[in-house]
């Protein structure tokens, strides 16, 4: 075991895994998080703690983590380089371990100009690479980018984000064989509704022989209604929502939509199982985490294993 | 100006190794100005060039030119009849020339041959200094016409911080402590109250926080 996480465990022991996602609130309120937390508890085998996502302050990341482990879940401390340097992302891996995190996810980060910040400078020291490629060797070799040694060094189950609906098309499988080539273990991807592009981009993953060093889990975001769809569609870039589904939203009630919504994610992760080289998903419900469960439940996912 | 160095001629030769017929590109603007990549600077790397070519015993052809500017498009075409039969180019312009020549030379090779380090000015013959992040907001005239941005190595604006020490910042003594300046010019200039405010956090969307950065001057387009 790498970092003995139970996200590691669970993987390793070649379950089909399931993660969930916590969005921490804009401000202090720590009740919002453990609302979120008791719906995830016992759906999801781990949870992903967004790091002040869209660039909009919220409350950390790492304490984010600290409030689900109080509540029983097991946490996967996402990290972004827009906001701070080597020193900074280096010293918080440290304090993260310490206090028991063992899954973390290595990201750039939206820039600030998305947020609520836009005046802010950024940092980007590293990029999300670099970032992988630090707390690799932080874990494998026990030294900081500096090359000096730790003194206990923080072993985490390393995680990174693909977008496989992100141009150029062409160079997304080699973008991830060269986070494999940097140290992560697992991949979570960005949300999935065109299944074609993302069979073709397996394909190219699997001909590569990426699938067979890593884990990969397929990302699910269950809309709400055929606005989200839409905004999805028109206003995030890097997202590919294609027409069938925008239509096939528009084609029930409004009162329906969001069990629509609901279908399309279940019958995602019901292709993704099915699919050679996906390990897991990793469900993004935004602010929308009481409805995991049922996702969950259709999708023939439970009860979690445990190990 | 822009200022920029040459880059040690063992990196120039590490990377035009697998290319015999060379251009080198110099540029009549900033680099000229801060000895970098003028017309002098070009002959002197392009005699430098064939000098270590014959003693590896290969044929030195080096082609040289320097351009009125490098960071136009009107004078990079200028390029096409001498670049036909090279197989690299070495710009000795700030980085912006070899990226001109890349984006107009779709299928030739590119290199810088200077290293471009700073907006500034010379202090003394063959000393330059940084004067300009480009934070493209500009505010020095509240702090005596000198930029803390650029010349406080922590860009604080109300410095000075307890590292000062003896007019000196505590990264170097080779750096002035901006701040001490500061203070001096606003202390003769009868302004010392105006450093008294707390100045607020600065909106960095102008600067390249905000991304890579675009000026549109309608009254010049055509």
């Amino acid at each position: 075991m790498k970092s003995g996480s139970k996200l590691e465990r669970i993987l390793t022991a070649g379950h089909f895994a399931v993660t969930g996602e916590c969005g921490p609130p804009r401000g202090a309120n720590v009740e919002v998080m453990r609302q979120k937390a008791a719906h995830l508890k016992g759906v999801v085998d781990a949870v992903n703690v967004t790091d002040n996502q869209t660039a909009v302050v919220r409350l950390s990341s790492l304490a984010g983590c600290l409030i689900l482990m109080q509540e029983g879940l097991e946490p996967n401390l996402q990290m972004v380089v827009r906001d701070r340097n080597r020193i900074a992302l280096q010293s918080d891996i440290l304090g993260a371990y310490a206090l028991g995190i063992r899954n973390m996810l290595c990201l750039s980060g939206d820039h600030q100009r998305f947020g609520d910040h836009p005046s802010s400078k950024n940092v980007f020291d590293l990029d999300s690479l670099q970032l992988i490629q630090t707390v690799y060797r932080m874990r494998e070799e026990g030294k900081f980018i500096n090359g000096q040694d730790i003194d206990t060094p923080p072993k985490m189950f390393i995680g990174a984000a693909a977008n496989p609906f992100a141009d150029p098309f062409e160079f997304r499988a080699v973008r991830l064989a060269k986070k494999v080539a940097a140290g992560v273990d697992f991949i979570q991807t960005q949300c999935i509704y065109n299944l074609d592009r993302f069979e073709k981009f397996m394909e190219q993953v699997r001909d590569m022989g990426l699938d067979e060093k890593i884990f990969i889990l397929g990302g699910v975001t269950p809309m709400k209604s055929v606005g989200m769809a839409n905004y999805m569609k028109n206003q995030v870039p890097g997202m590919d929502v294609p027409d069938a589904i925008i239509n096939r939203m528009k084609g029930v009630a409004k009162k329906d939509q969001a069990k629509e919504g609901i279908a399309i994610a279940v019958e995602t992760i019901q292709r993704l199982k099915e699919m050679k080289g996906i390990a897991g998903v990793h469900i993004m419900a935004i602010e929308w985490e009481e409805r995991v469960p049922e996702i969950v439940e259709m999708a023939g996912l439970l009860p979690r294993p445990e190990i | 100006m822009v200022v920029a160095e040459q880059k040690p001629l063992k990196e120039i030769l590490e990377m035009l190794q697998p290319y015999d017929k060379i251009l080198v590109a110099g540029c009549k603007g900033c680099v000229t100005v801060c000895n970098a990549g003028g017309k002098k600077e070009v002959e002197i790397l392009a005699a430098e060039l064939r000098i270590a070519r014959k003693k590896e015993g290969r044929e030195a052809d080096i082609k040289e030119i320097t351009l009125e500017r490098q960071c136009d498009p009107e004078y990079i075409v200028q390029l096409e009849e001498i670049i036909r039969d090279r197989d690299a180019v070495l710009s000795i312009a700030c980085s912006v020339g070899p990226q001109y020549i890349a984006g107009r030379f779709l299928d030739k090779m590119v290199f810088p041959g200077l290293n471009t380090t700073f907006i500034g000015g010379s202090l003394e013959h063959g000393v330059f200094a940084e004067f300009c992040q480009a934070c493209g907001a500009c505010k020095i005239h509240n702090f005596g016409g000198l930029c803390p941005i650029a010349r406080c190595s922590k860009s604080l604006f109300n410095g000075p911080c307890g590292g000062s020490s003896k007019g000196k910042c505590e990264i170097s003594k080779d750096v002035d402590c901006v701040w001490q300046l500061i203070y001096e010019r606003m202390t003769r200039l009868g302004q010392l109250d105006r450093l008294t405010q707390v100045i607020p956090c600065k909106d960095w969307i102008t600067s390249r926080d905000g991304g890579p950065r675009k000026t549109i001057r309608e009254d010049l387009r055509l």
